[in-house]
């Protein structure tokens, strides 16, 4: 995460690009615009709720809802604990970053953990080796447990049709259900948040950012990343049309071929279902040219999940899923 | 990153402005087809979508790819084949990035549009060229002169149908125009196009060489994003303050919030309302770093010279340009809620940060949209009805007219049993006169965000 320094720094090369960026003097780069409107969501979720939680998994997304959370605040310390829903599956390099960002802003990290339900018998592992659809009980019993009434996700409307109708405030029962019916209209820039006592809010600040946005932000505000984002020499073998990291979680199987590859992660997950691509790029400055000449979205060419069926995002997050 | 030449590099990537915009129109008008195009013809569509909608198409027994199927979200919409709530798109060009809320047009889902257009900067209204100016126009011309929706674009779509002939066009501009600036809409841009064959909405018709304007998409990357904020009102609800207590910053108190309108200057002369305690703004901190001006949409956090008790909900206005506090609102509210609102019903209101509570004491009239006849004292107004209320507040509040402020003369009316968002509320007059405007200064009021 940067300092305060280097949030300075960025913050000139952004009056570049604002005075650039139209003919009024009060013009505000597409970024600057963003970042306002997520720093007025983190505000207003400090000021209207009791116990909110970042949901921070140690993915690019978290770490920019993180970084956007310490600037809305500074220089106070962030008013929520964060939520690690840990599969098990992690990237060691992932687990590394979480406990080095938590440590070094002094938070308090939750973990609810998948194998802690598999070793009890509250959940089956799947014969798939996924445990991405296995996230939602740990999750909404945490959620319960704690009695989190807001839960900040890193969900973006342009991942996926389903997401493009989700509120910016989503309101989800005791069961933390998404029912798309009772979805509140938003207008303007006023959230309503009332809930009853049981139910809370999952809130995503980051709505309106596409993936380039997300990297253009890292890029401008010089965010440390785990490792992984950046090319690297790593066995790899191939399933369902991806690259995806050798290891105890059920790969490779009989006739599934390991070979030591270039490659980069765009997203990070369940390493069961997180796919890498081929790629040279070891700068952020790389992957982002990388990124805005590609033709496939993130989750189509990485995430194995998400193609189950045309409705599959849809009932998961009725489930409770992020 | 590892000098500041690629810093600079690297911002000046993201160099590009925001424009947010809504659409409105039928499924019959060929609304998703539009979107579909725009997003398609701008490189947007990515190729596992674009494999996702053929392999739809195909299930469905299409011919060709349906682009309309790129902007269908839910099942129980894919079902139906209609679009039942308000969704969110997103391209960019090298221009500009956009924002669009996409809201179907149907009648029954005239709250939809309203949410869209709230936060819209344009909004393109739909028409097909073979039916001209229809009801559904007039009330989508409605919504957006309503919401103050600074600019409007006609598209008139399906010319493909009508032998590309301008006279046709030309008549429903020229209707459409004129309902428009009487509602007050201030700029109509009319665009004849083909979503289906594409003419217009990237790329330039070679079939109507009459016509020589913008496409849509170059309408959308080059119309004005932001304003003249020295004629605005500065206004700054306050969201939340900042006291970290810590060792390096023992007495700093700031004022955080989104500045709703205007700008601000460090020494400025401000009152906090409701108190009505005056100050000078002794620092501003845009997000890490002191600043001389700020200006909205940015969040800031402010300082002041003196410890006055500031909290949530409390707002900072320069102590030259204070809106008048009041306990009896008069507005233009769209009822979004599927229970009706009632006369003499209890509800919470929410306005800027602060949320008060409030009883409905009169519904004065309702609009129909339509033809905009009123309804004298209809006493409920149901889901989509658009009416005038008259509320009476438990706290006095400093309210804008909507028509000067977007951010600061729009409330929502919630009900305190369950929390449900039941009304969206825009104070003051319904609609902008459409006399000339005294002066060009005038023209500028009432368009800030």
């Amino acid at each position: 995460m940067t300092t305060a320094a280097s949030v300075e720094a960025a913050g000139e090369a952004g009056d570049a690009a604002g005075n650039r960026a139209g003919s009024s003097p009060y013009a505000l780069s597409h970024l600057d615009a963003l970042e306002s409107e997520a720093v007025h969501i983190f505000r207003e979720v400090a000021g209207e709720f009791e116990r909110p939680v970042i949901l921070f998994s140690g993915g690019k997304d978290s770490i920019v809802m993180l970084h956007l959370a310490l600037k809305a605040f500074a220089p106070a310390a962030v008013p929520f604990s964060l939520l690690h829903v840990d599969t098990g599956h992690n990237f060691p390099e992932v687990i590394e970053y979480r406990d080095r960002v938590v440590a070094e802003h002094r938070l308090r990290l939750h973990v609810a953990s998948v194998q802690d339900y598999i070793d009890r018998g509250a959940l089956k592992e799947r014969p798939d080796g996924t445990r991405n659809p296995l996230q939602t009980l740990p999750l909404t019993e945490k959620i319960a447990a704690e009695r989190f009434d807001a839960v900040f996700g890193g969900g973006r409307r342009d991942e996926e049709k389903a997401r493009a109708k989700e509120r910016v405030f989503s309101l989800r029962d005791e069961f933390s259900q998404w029912d798309p019916r009772r979805q509140r209209p938003e207008l303007w820039q006023l959230y309503n948040g009332r809930h009853a006592p049981g139910e809370h809010v999952r809130v995503f600040p980051l709505s309106n950012w596409t993936e380039l946005d997300v990297w253009q932000y890292i890029a401008r505000e010089r965010i440390a990343l785990p490792d992984i984002y950046f090319a690297h020499e790593r066995p790899v073998f191939r399933r369902s049309g991806m690259w995806l990291t050798a290891g105890d979680w059920g790969g490779p199987k009989d006739g599934e071929d390991v070979e030591t590859r270039l490659v980069r992660y765009r997203t990070v997950g369940d390493m069961s279902c997180t796919g890498a691509v081929d790629s040279d790029a070891t700068t952020l400055e790389a992957v982002i040219a990388e990124i805005a000449a590609s033709r496939l979205t993130e989750r189509g060419a990485t995430r194995a999940d998400d193609k189950l069926s045309e409705a599959a995002m849809e009932d998961r997050k009725r489930e409770g899923y992020f | 990153m590892t000098s500041t030449t690629a810093a600079a590099q690297l911002a000046g990537l993201s160099a590009t402005t925001l424009l947010r915009f809504a659409t409105a129109g039928s499924v019959d008008d060929g609304k998703s087809t539009l979107v579909g195009r725009l997003l398609h013809d701008s490189k947007s569509v990515l190729t596992d979508q674009l494999e996702a909608v053929e392999h739809a198409s195909r299930a469905r027994g299409a011919e060709g790819p349906d682009l309309a199927l790129l902007t269908d979200g839910l099942r129980a919409e894919r079902e139906q084949g209609i679009t039942i709530d308000v969704a969110y798109r997103y391209f960019a060009t090298p221009r500009r990035r956009f924002i669009l809320a996409d809201t179907p047009g149907h009648v029954q889902y005239t709250r939809n549009m309203v949410t869209g257009a709230s936060t819209a900067d344009l909004a393109v209204v739909l028409v097909d060229a073979r039916n001209g100016v229809i009801e559904q126009t007039r009330r989508h011309a409605a919504v957006a002169a309503l919401l103050r929706v600074p600019h409007v674009v006609l598209a008139v779509n399906k010319m493909d149908l009508v032998a590309y002939a301008e006279p046709v066009f030309a008549k429903i501009a020229e209707e459409f125009t004129a309902y428009a600036t009487e509602l007050g809409v201030p700029e109509v841009t009319a665009i004849p196009i083909s979503a289906l064959a594409g003419d217009n909405v990237v790329e330039p018709s070679s079939n109507m060489d009459w016509y020589g304007g913008p496409t849509v998409l170059e309408h959308l990357e080059t119309v004005p994003v932001s304003h003249d904020l020295t004629s605005c009102h500065a206004r700054l609800p306050v969201q939340y303050v900042i006291r970290p207590q810590t060792p390096e910053h023992p007495d700093y108190r700031g004022y955080a919030g989104q500045i709703a309108a205007g700008t601000f200057r460090v020494g400025d002369e401000v009152t906090v309302l409701p108190s009505g305690r005056t100050t000078k703004v002794a620092g501003i901190d845009l997000l890490g770093r002191p600043v001389d001006v700020a200006w909205t949409p940015q969040s800031v956090t402010v300082l002041l010279e003196d410890d006055l008790d500031i909290s949530r909900g409390d707002m900072l206005v320069p102590s030259s340009d204070t809106p008048t506090s009041t306990q009896d609102i008069a507005a233009t509210v769209c009822h979004v809620a599927d229970t009706p609102l009632r006369v003499g019903q209890r509800v919470l209101l929410k306005h800027t940060t602060r949320t008060v509570k409030a009883i409905v004491k009169q519904i004065p009239s309702r609009l129909t949209l339509d033809d905009l006849s009123q309804h004298p004292n209809p006493g409920i107004l149901a889901a989509n009805d658009i009416g005038r209320v008259l509320v009476r507040t438990a706290e006095p509040l400093a309210l804008d007219a909507y028509a000067d402020s977007r951010r600061t003369g729009s409330f929502l009316l919630i009900d305190p049993a369950d929390g449900t968002t039941l009304a969206a509320g825009m104070a003051g007059e319904a609609f902008a006169r459409a006399e000339a405007p005294a002066s060009a200064a005038d023209d500028e009021d009432g368009w800030d965000f």
